[in-house]
């Protein structure tokens, strides 16, 4: 039986024309929600989100309304949303910005009303030149429009909003690493404690920062309640979430589909979703989070999209991306690469992370081009396990941020499930697949 | 090697003055300098730590971390290719050795006349359309062989200059508004009202 598709939440505005100018925002319902949460108590505001239980949709899945109530009492409060989408794989805050900035913005305002933020800004990843650009479009339309500055639609509320663009560093979409990038440093993570944003954040003041799909979701919640959004999905996995499929299925894209009532199964085979495997080839093994999740076999492909569910099953779902890999995949040349993308981003701070990623990129690399040896495999894991004492799931840590643990996942994962097809690589000194 | 001219001087005091803490803006003036010159140069950087009241060597420290940030001369085109998990399952690397074939470059190098870099990067989050390139960080998805072919050829005979900006240009969109929230009194365009805090009106 197909899966219900729910009526879109974050992605209503898709496909309309010049989506993401305000004209188009107010004729579907632009501003209402923060029209609403503007009448609304701050403590009312923060409790509607806390009832939706709105996971962050950023990698880790922290309940949004309890990052909001950890915020310590002091002033100013800042509020940073997070675009800096640099998990390999993950598109759908990109295309969340080039095509709705609008309910981007919006959010944000109904996020630094409710925690009493004196200032937001909106952190973009540099790459994206259209992102910025639409961002910097509707800020202004939001500016001249009475929805951003001072006074905001007589409320007597004022805030300014302002978007900042990163300059190409996977690191600095680390929540801690980022606010160091918007203090105009290098995009080193902070460790923690005590410098939890909610704490010591931007400047030292608390900080809330919340990813943008995230920030996008409040315009609904404001509007709809969140009992609402918690009458979708199950358990902590409420309402819907976007999708990002890649890999070897025939309609990849960004999906958004029921928490915890669709399954892995449904986004890759519904011909409404992914639409099945590549000429129909069997499925090998799919990553169910983002490059830093460990990977899932077929017997997951029933497996529902739910945040707990997927943590007891030893991964995550992380920042909502999905990669496909059907039988035309060399399961070593994926994990090494995703080891390299590791080595290049790793910021240096932390040796485990800085020497075992280099290590692991050179090994990985040699089995693959046919120069491999046999004791490289428990090399392998022996350099994983000084990265991430005990290979257990969520990893331990040995670094300031979890850059460092997140490197063993795809590697230990691609050698418990495809260790003949190392040894293959080594034995006959040649890659199978080529 | 240059200095900002004046008109980048006074976008970079526009920008300074977004922020609580001037030394935020210090990407943002970087990427100014890289919009003028193409890369980042040493002058741009002493520059940049006069207006913001740092170190040439602070500046350097920030600006040598990031990956779009270039310390020396680049192409005009800087085209990057895709090659991570998603791309490498649709062709990535095979559109990369395509790439280094076609314009007789490996990547990470310049053509001899100046007009295309090739640099192999990280995801650039166009998943759902791999394997995809950027130009000057304008996105390209289900990019063929030919399709390459056609894209070069177009740049180099500068029929897209309209879609994509000299490298160094990111986004054209400038900013409408400085701050207005909390504007002084007297600084401000219109009258300002005693601000009363929201949760008293409650």
């Amino acid at each position: 039986m197909a899966v219900d598709l729910p009526a879109p939440i974050v992605t209503a505005r898709y496909g309309l024309p010049e989506s993401w100018t305000l004209r188009t925002y107010l004729d579907h319902g632009g501003y209402e929600g923060l029209r609403t949460a503007l009448q609304t108590a701050r403590e009312e505001l923060v409790e509607q989100v806390t009832t939706a239980t709105l996971l962050g949709r950023g990698g880790a899945g922290f309940p949004a309304g309890q990052k909001w109530s950890m915020l310590r009492k002091a002033e100013p409060v800042y509020l940073v949303v997070n675009g800096d989408e640099s998990e390999p794989a993950t598109f759908k805050d990109h295309q969340l910005m080039v095509t709705d900035p609008h309910q981007i913005v919006e959010g944000a305002l109904i996020c630094a009303y409710a925690v009493g933020a004196a200032a937001a800004f909106i952190y973009v990843r540099g790459e994206f030149a259209l992102g910025l650009e639409r961002m910097t479009q509707a800020v202004n339309e939001a500016y001249e429009y009475g929805a951003i500055g001072r006074d905001i639609f007589g409320s007597g509320w004022s805030i300014d909003l302002v978007v900042h663009p990163g300059a190409g560093a996977y690191i600095c979409g680390e929540e801690t690493a980022l606010l160091e990038s918007l203090e105009g440093k290098r995009g080193f993570p902070r460790i923690k404690p005590p410098f939890f944003p909610a704490a010591i954040g931007l400047y030292g003041a608390p900080t809330v920062v919340n990813n943008v799909e995230t920030v996008a979701n409040l315009p609904w919640i404001t509007r709809h309640g969140g009992s609402a959004f918690a009458a979708m999905g199950a358990g902590r996995s409420t309402g819907t979430r976007i999708f990002s499929l890649s890999g070897r299925v025939k309609r990849p894209g960004n999906y958004e589909v029921e928490m915890a009532k669709t399954t892995f199964g449904d986004l890759f085979y519904d011909p409404r979703l992914g639409g099945g495997i590549i000429d129909d080839r069997p499925l090998k093994a799919f990553i169910p989070g983002g490059a830093s999740a460990p990977w899932f076999g077929p017997d997951k492909v029933d497996m529902p999209l739910d945040q707990d569910e997927v943590g007891k099953a030893g991964s995550m779902l992380g920042s909502g991306s999905i990669v496909v890999m059907d039988d035309t995949t060399c399961a070593v040349r994926a994990a090494w690469r995703i080891t390299r993308f590791f080595h290049h981003e790793s910021c240096g701070q932390c040796t485990p992370c800085r020497e075992g990623a280099g290590w692991l990129d050179k090994v990985l690399y040699r089995i693959e081009q046919g120069a491999g040896r046999e004791e490289d495999l428990d090399l392998l894991f022996d350099v994983c396990d000084n990265i991430a004492p005990g290979l257990s799931w969520p990893p331990r840590q040995t670094t300031i941020c979890v850059l460092g643990p997140s490197i063993p996942s795809s590697i230990v994962s691609a050698i418990r499930m495809f260790r003949d097809e190392f040894l293959v690589h080594i034995k006959d000194g040649q890659c199978p697949y080529r | 090697m240059a200095r900002l001219s004046q008109p980048m001087v006074e976008r970079a005091r526009d920008t300074i003055a977004l922020y609580p803490h001037p030394r935020s803006a210090l990407i943002p003036l970087l990427h100014l300098a890289q919009e003028q010159d193409g890369w980042v140069t040493p002058d741009a950087m002493e520059h940049i730590a006069e207006l913001l009241d740092l170190t040439p060597a602070e500046v350097l420290g920030t600006a040598s971390f990031y990956d779009m940030l270039f310390l020396e001369p680049t192409g005009q085109h800087l085209i990057a290719i895709c090659t991570n998990i998603a791309c490498l399952l649709n062709g990535g690397y095979e559109l990369l050795e395509h790439a280094e074939e076609k314009l007789g470059i490996k990547a990470g190098a310049t053509t001899p006349d100046g007009k295309f870099t090739i640099e192999e990067v990280e995801c650039i989050a166009l998943c759902g359309q791999a394997p995809c390139l950027a130009v000057n960080w304008r996105f390209f998805g289900k990019v063929t062989n030919e399709g390459f072919d056609q894209l070069v050829d177009e740049l180099g005979a500068g029929r897209l200059a309209d879609e994509i900006p000299p490298h160094g240009t990111l986004c054209r969109t400038r900013r409408a508004v400085g701050l207005v929230a909390g504007v002084p009194e007297g600084a401000a365009v219109e009258p300002v009202q005693e601000h009363t805090p929201v949760e008293e009106q409650h």
